[in-house]
């Protein structure tokens, strides 16, 4: 399966990548809209590490043996059948945060919804490539076949 | 070649779902004592507490077994094992035989004897049925005030659900503090200022000795100190014991659990255990024990699915930790986060809200050496899994001491040699 490959020697820090995941994970889709509207209800599912010149965009790593979906009691994190991909079905979860106990990248964040949830990458499946993959200007992530 | 699997939990379903990702045609035959639903014990907290449905209990869909060319048989508990035959026997009578088999039956509420645990509002907090049980008290209003036995995860557990649905609850644990095989003193104090101020009484050193009943009901408990409380609802919230007599009969190799290898086995070559019941290998204090927590079942049933098949898959050790609530303050536990002593390191951050405002905050790290064995949280959890990927794989972290005892938590609190292992993601065996 795709997934994202993070190049830390190529990142800036400009965090684009953010600004396009929360966008694209927000009900309106729309840059402006989403951040005046929806920063209350929305996050952004990859987050920037920074500390003086070195960052690098982290989100999930799709993890083969996946230290979240056999933490998760509720079977909200799942393997998509048909994509492959690690992702939460925010309907079932209780927010028991057995996943943000067990993921050692440190990908899944509560979400700021009232329903408590746990929020990660899910490889916008219903886009192209993810929107921080093709949103960063400098190829510091990129969308790979791997394995 | 057939697998036989008693068991429909957690650790049933990691092994049934790892035996299908290696071999599609493997007769697989399930076993339970429990209905055809597989739904999920720690959830059942969530639907006492109103937070979801009863179908939300389901931890896979109904056609789970269909989808994945399971056998079955329900509603009949495994009464004996024939290790030398081969086959295993159930309660109706019904003889099933194995090439391979796993126990997964889990463990079972410990319950303190004495008269009256048959009356009406008596119940443990372990089961469907439990929750059903409290649930009907609930709906007809018949539950006002509860008395909940255990101050460990089962009994905060049931605690802060009552708690949601108004019921008033007294919270009786037989140790100094509640919490206390998890949390340290302060943590603890955080916690039961918590419940506090949600209106719980915490009542240590103490225990339920007596229950008073009336007309087939509940109606209160007299205390190991002689007070005695009005309740309609008792909840006993102790812990539980591994369901062990069934192995032991059979002749396998018991400790407090089912003595398990690496690989899941038990001392039958053709028998092996995972879940609750398990005595499996523990990484953190380099032991085999018994730590009932969902993850722990769901990846040590997928490892005995995969050696019932021959294949090499191993297991690395499992870490005891576990996330609660307390009027929505989350607390996460991992590792030894609560060790003290002299051969420890502990580093700690953080506040006691004062008296009746504001959120605790507090972050507890224990190290042994140069190495991470165990954290505390109280509030803010986030990424809190990068700790438990540095206790699992052992980094050496005494140049880190400070970044990862920030608020700011991240990967670049981390050594920049294991940083890039977790940001290329091959692998997080180690």
């Amino acid at each position: 399966m795709k997934r994202i490959v993070i190049h830390e020697e190529y990142c800036i820090g400009c965090r684009l990548c953010e600004v396009h995941c929360l966008v694209a994970h927000s009900s309106s889709r729309d840059i402006i809209k989403a951040y005046r509207n929806e920063r209350n209800t929305v996050i952004s599912r990859v987050i920037v590490e920074e500390s003086g010149p070195l960052s690098f965009a982290m989100q999930c790593r799709q993890c083969q043996d996946p230290r979240c979906l056999e933490a998760c009691p509720s079977g909200a994190m799942h393997r998509d059948p048909d994509t492959g991909a690690v992702t939460c079905d925010e309907s079932r979860c209780v927010g028991c945060w057995m996943c943000i106990m067990v993921c050692p990248a440190g990908a899944v964040q509560q979400s700021l919804t009232q329903h408590k949830v746990a929020s990660k990458c899910d490889l916008c499946q219903d886009a192209g490539d993810p929107a921080c993959v093709a949103h960063c200007p400098n190829e510091a992530l990129t969308y790979e076949e791997v394995l | 070649m057939s697998i036989t699997i008693v068991g429909n939990s957690a650790a049933a379903v990691g092994a049934i779902e790892a035996i299908r990702a290696y071999d599609a045609d493997v007769p697989i035959h399930v076993i339970t004592a429990e209905g055809p639903a597989i739904y999920s014990r720690p959830l059942i907290s969530h639907y006492v507490a109103g937070d979801i449905d009863r179908q939300r209990l389901a931890y896979r869909g109904s056609s789970f077994y269909e989808d994945h060319g399971v056998d079955t048989v329900f509603h009949e508990p495994v009464t004996a094992i024939d290790p030398e035959g081969h086959t295993v026997t159930t309660n109706a009578g019904r003889v099933v035989s194995y090439d391979k088999l796993l126990l997964a039956v889990g463990g079972s509420p410990i319950v303190p004897p004495m008269p009256g645990l048959d009356l009406e509002g008596v119940t443990t907090f372990a089961s469907l049925e439990d929750a059903q049980a409290i649930e009907s008290l609930l709906k007809q209003g018949r539950a006002r005030h509860a008395v909940v036995v255990g101050g460990g995860m089962i009994g905060i557990k049931a605690t802060d659900a009552l708690t949601k649905r108004g019921i008033r609850v007294t919270m009786v644990e037989l140790a100094p503090r509640i919490l206390i095989r998890a949390l340290d003193d302060e943590s603890a104090a955080m916690m039961t200022r918590l419940f506090g101020r949600a209106g719980v009484r915490v009542l240590t050193e103490n225990t339920v000795a007596e229950i008073i009943p009336d007309n087939g009901h509940i109606a209160g408990v007299v205390l190991q100190d002689g007070q005695r409380l009005d309740c309609d609802l008792l909840v006993f919230g102790i812990g539980v014991r591994p369901n062990v007599t069934l192995a032991r009969d059979a002749g396998l190799e018991v400790n407090r659990g089912l003595v398990v290898d690496r690989g899941m086995r038990t001392s039958d070559p053709d028998i092996y255990a995972a879940g609750d019941v398990a005595e499996a290998y523990d990484l953190v204090v380099d032991l085999n024990r018994t730590v009932a927590i969902w993850p722990n079942a769901y990846r040590q049933g997928a490892i005995a699915g995969a050696q019932m098949l021959g294949q090499p898959r191993e297991d690395h050790g499992g870490i005891p930790m576990n996330a609660i609530e307390v009027a929505g303050v989350p607390c996460v536990a991992i590792g030894s986060g609560n060790a003290e002593g002299a051969s420890y390191d502990v580093l700690t951050r953080g506040t006691a809200a004062d008296g009746s405002r504001g959120q605790p905050q507090y972050r507890r790290l224990v190290l042994e050496g140069n190495r991470l064995v165990g954290v505390i949280l109280v509030g803010n959890i986030s990424r809190a899994g990068i700790y438990t990927g540095l206790i699992r794989h052992r980094v050496d972290i005494s140049a880190h001491r400070d970044s990862l005892l920030s608020d700011r938590l991240s990967l670049l609190s981390v050594p920049e040699d294991y940083r890039k292992h977790v940001v290329r993601g091959e692998s997080i065996e180690v």
